[in-house]
């Protein structure tokens, strides 16, 4: 609300402050109009903004000043209307300012330029800020953790039990964080995942490009799309009530035990999700593998498969495998298939009818629900995530420049 | 001739024989196959995955409803006939529907057989009950035919989800229950009839209460704040790196940015939600707010990336066109080539829309998991959204949830098939080759 009166307040002020501008400088230039510089317009945008950027600021610091300046003096309460007034009397004041300067020879549109081009900077800094932002939260965080845990305990360490003691005499009091068994994890249900998603992301982009008419990919493109449309969490509901019991029952009437959490069902489904993904990829790279490769092997008598398997596939493999690796780093990093229908408890094992957790399954499960912030349960989250980001970051780093690098060379 | 055809041997090789060319044409026939089974394999999956959504879903859009003769008792609601809201709103409805459940079987003694009856209707008849009367005193007094909900048992075993042949033991609805479910089937009395709870309401710990109302009106107000956030940063972003800026190394490594924030993963996003907007600036959790934060962080390079295909797309003649009559740099871009451009940056924008719909696992980090009863009225109330409501379904242990929670994946794909349709008409629509 307090943010909403303030909008208003400046939006109107601004308003008033566009008409006023644009007013004077039409009754100044009279009829010689030829003698403005910039169309009336930019005179009305140029007090309008006038009023709005100090108005905006004043807010700001008003917000963020009051608490420490209501030490030295007495001041008002941070409240909806002292943030509105403050505002509104910057703002009138840069209005006022402005409005004076307002005249025929001003260069407003010059000056009004600078500002939304200052803006648009602004906006484009954004992603690196985010960027810097999750840089330095996980990073703050995990440092605080490897205060309370050695980083190679972290890294190396066979068993992954957090808990936060009771009491301090309690057996296990310390937990162990030892994130190993949660790396093999996820490594386990990305191999499946990948065992899935490679093969037949793989061939239907070979058939898509190479073989399908119009018709087909026009039918079949929306149906991947699709399925690369479909929530995650819809998938992890999948995966948990019909894909793991399907295992389980076709385990049990072969006598084999499955777990209902296993490895296998999870790691089916996020290959089933990263489909889509390998085969768009795919596909974009082998259309972009020039006609005339493929002409020059049919000359020599080659049959399809031949030129997909001798030319276009080589010729493309750099783009796939950048593609790969982005699906890769995607399964990583896939967090609601596998809280859904991966298990908890951290088992090292390759076996993949067992259970087995994931680094986002233990971020998940570590940090919802109440906690209290300096827990090192609550840090290994922040620990994990940075392993998560670093992992990804680098299979992202390397996938983009194989693919950049693989795209120079045809272009 | 007889010597030149000694000099140049033609000798059959081994690769023209037709035997070698079979097999070279089944090795083709066989790639084909290969390539069309996968195909079909991935649309079997699909079919798979929406039919067994589909079909547990279908029945949670009907509920067993129970009709019940109830005597609206001014001695139980207002037994001194103040009609003050404050009484009317304190009496205990659900002892009316109990007594009309007693009437119409009157055969029935005994404590725990009237508490069997009791349990057929749903604990939330009192509050249906009492929001009628709310709505109209003048009921009070009266004898009405209300449709009231059965208890979510009652509703699987009518729904057939429960075996009838199964073992007492094994049931929730035993066999006493079972004979006056029979007997309310014969007179009409018992319907499955259209669920608008489903559509109205917002969370409960039981089924046949919990509505997703409130997890729509939540994603609602959180994908407002991401689309108010994302789409002006977004296209203002896509403006400068298209448009204006230099290639330099701070646009470079501005690119590079972008296209790593479009593939880190998205629980990254969630705890950045955490430690920077929850803990540093005190942000409310389980805010609509903060959830649009993170979300328009995580869909901005989406569009960003979006933005400056559907910009690129745009020819330079355009801005040649408007600078040789004397527009400056701004008013090129603004006036010309961004409303050329707004096509695509639409279908870019809703695309983004729908997948930060369909987020769920950074609002986990931001304490969109609660259990929330009442429906979000602003920006800052507690709210969950709609996936986030499918996940805390799904783990739910009453049988009658599973039914619910396909119903809301139903629903939640539903917005995203409409959103991504509308992606598509407006890239046919509008979609320019130059």
């Amino acid at each position: 609300m307090q943010i909403l009166v303030l909008v208003i307040t400046l939006l109107l002020l601004s308003t008033v402050g566009y008409e006023l501008g644009r007013r004077r400088v039409l009754e100044l230039a009279g009829a010689r109009l030829r003698d403005l510089h910039s169309r009336p317009q930019y005179h009305g945008l140029y007090v309008a903004l006038w009023c709005l950027i100090p108005g905006l600021g004043a807010a700001i610091l008003w917000l963020v000043a009051r608490p420490w300046l209501g030490r030295i003096i007495a001041l008002p309460d941070v409240n909806g209307a002292t943030t509105a007034a403050v505002a509104a009397i910057a703002g009138i004041a840069g209005l006022a300012m402005a409005h004076r300067r307002v005249a025929p020879p001003l260069r407003a549109r010059i000056a009004v330029e600078r500002i939304a081009r200052a803006v648009m900077l602004i906006a484009s800094t954004v992603a690196i800020l985010t960027t810097f932002g999750i840089i330095l939260s996980l990073l703050f965080e995990s440092l605080r953790f490897f205060a309370k845990v050695p980083v190679l305990d972290f890294l190396f360490g066979l068993r992954w039990s957090p808990q936060t003691a009771i009491r301090a005499d309690q057996i296990g009091a310390s937990g162990d964080f030892g994130a190993i068994p949660l790396f093999a994890g996820t490594m386990l249900i990305t191999v499946i995942a990948m065992c899935v998603a490679v093969p037949i992301g793989l061939f239907s982009a070979i058939y898509m490009s190479e073989y399908a008419t119009p018709r087909v990919r026009a039918s079949v493109k929306p149906m991947l799309e699709i399925l690369a449309g479909v929530p995650t969490v819809v998938y992890g509901f999948f995966a948990a009530l019909t894909v793991a019991p399907l295992f389980r029952g076709l385990g049990e009437s072969v006598g084999i035990g499955v777990s209902s959490e296993s490895a296998l069902a999870a790691g089916m489904v996020m290959g089933i999700m990263i489909i889509p993904f390998v085969s768009s990829i795919s596909d974009d790279v082998m259309n972009a593998v020039p006609q005339t490769l493929r002409d020059g092997a049919y000359a020599l008598g080659a049959t399809r498969s031949e030129t997909v398997r001798q030319v276009v596939l080589p010729a493309a493999l750099p783009g796939i495998v950048g593609g790969i690796l982005l699906a890769i780093s995607r399964a990583i990093g896939e967090t609601m298939i596998v809280v859904m229908a991966a298990g908890l408890a951290a088992n090292l094992t390759a076996n993949p009818l067992q259970a087995v957790t994931t680094v986002t399954v233990q971020i998940v499960t570590l940090l919802v629900g109440d906690q209290e912030f300096d827990s090192a349960k609550t840090l290994a989250a922040f620990a994990l995530g940075l392993a998560l980001f670093v992992i990804t970051l680098v299979l992202n780093v390397i996938a983009l420049r194989v693919v950049r690098k693989y795209r120079e060379k045809y272009d | 001739m007889t010597e030149t055809t000694a000099t140049i041997p033609v000798q059959p090789r081994r690769g023209s024989s037709p035997r070698r060319l079979r097999q070279r044409h089944a090795a083709e026939r066989r790639f084909r196959i290969y390539g069309i089974s996968a195909i079909v394999l991935a649309a079997v999956v699909l079919a798979a995955l929406l039919g067994s959504i589909a079909n547990r879903g279908a029945s949670a859009f009907f509920q067993t409803q129970i009709a019940l003769d109830i005597y609206l008792d001014p001695e139980v609601i207002d037994p001194e006939g103040t009609r003050a809201p404050d009484t009317l709103r304190s009496a205990n409805y659900q002892t009316l529907a109990k007594r009309a459940l007693e009437t119409r079987f009157p055969d029935v003694s005994g404590r725990s057989a009237k508490r069997a009856l009791a349990r057929l209707i749903s604990s939330g008849t009192g509050f249906e009950l009492r929001r009628r009367v709310l709505a109209d005193p003048n009921l009070i007094g009266t004898t009405g035919r209300y449709w009231v909900k059965s208890s979510d048992d009652v509703d699987s075993f009518i729904k057939g989800k429960v075996s009838r042949e199964a073992p007492e033991s094994d049931r929730r609805v035993k066999d006493n229950e079972i004979a006056w479910l029979d007997v309310l089937v014969a007179t009409g009395d018992l319907e499955l009839r259209f669920d608008t709870t489903f559509f109205t309401a917002s969370d409960s710990r039981e089924p046949e209460q919990a509505g997703i109302w409130g997890a729509v009106v939540g994603s609602f107000l959180t994908l407002l704040v991401t689309l108010g956030l994302s789409f002006p940063v977004g296209v203002l972003a896509a403006l400068y790196l298209e448009e204006f800026a230099k290639k330099n190394r701070w646009t470079d490594l501005i690119e590079v940015n972008i296209n790593n924030l479009a593939a880190v993963p998205s629980i990254v996003f969630g705890l950045l939600g955490l430690a920077m907007f929850l803990s540093i600036f005190g942000m409310p959790r389980s805010a609509p707010v903060v959830g649009g934060l993170v979300l328009a962080l995580m869909t901005l390079p989406t569009i960003i990336i979006a933005a400056r295909a559907a910009l690129t797309a745009v020819p330079p003649s355009v801005r040649e066109a408007a600078l040789a009559i004397g527009a400056s740099k701004l008013q090129v871009t603004l006036h010309h080539v961004l409303p050329l451009a707004m096509p695509g940056v639409m279908t870019g924008t809703i695309i983004g829309m729908a997948r930060a719909l369909g987020e769920t696992a950074p609002l986990l980090m931001i304490g969109m998991v609660a259990f929330i009863v009442d429906i979000p009225g602003s920006f800052t109330d507690p709210a969950t959204v709609l996936p986030v409501q499918i996940y805390l379904w799904a783990d739910s242990p009453e049988r009658a949830f599973v039914a619910k929670t396909s119903a809301a994946i139903l629903v939640l794909l539903a917005f995203l098939v409409a959103m991504n349709a509308l992606a598509v008409v407006l890239r046919r629509r509008f979609e320019q080759r130059w």
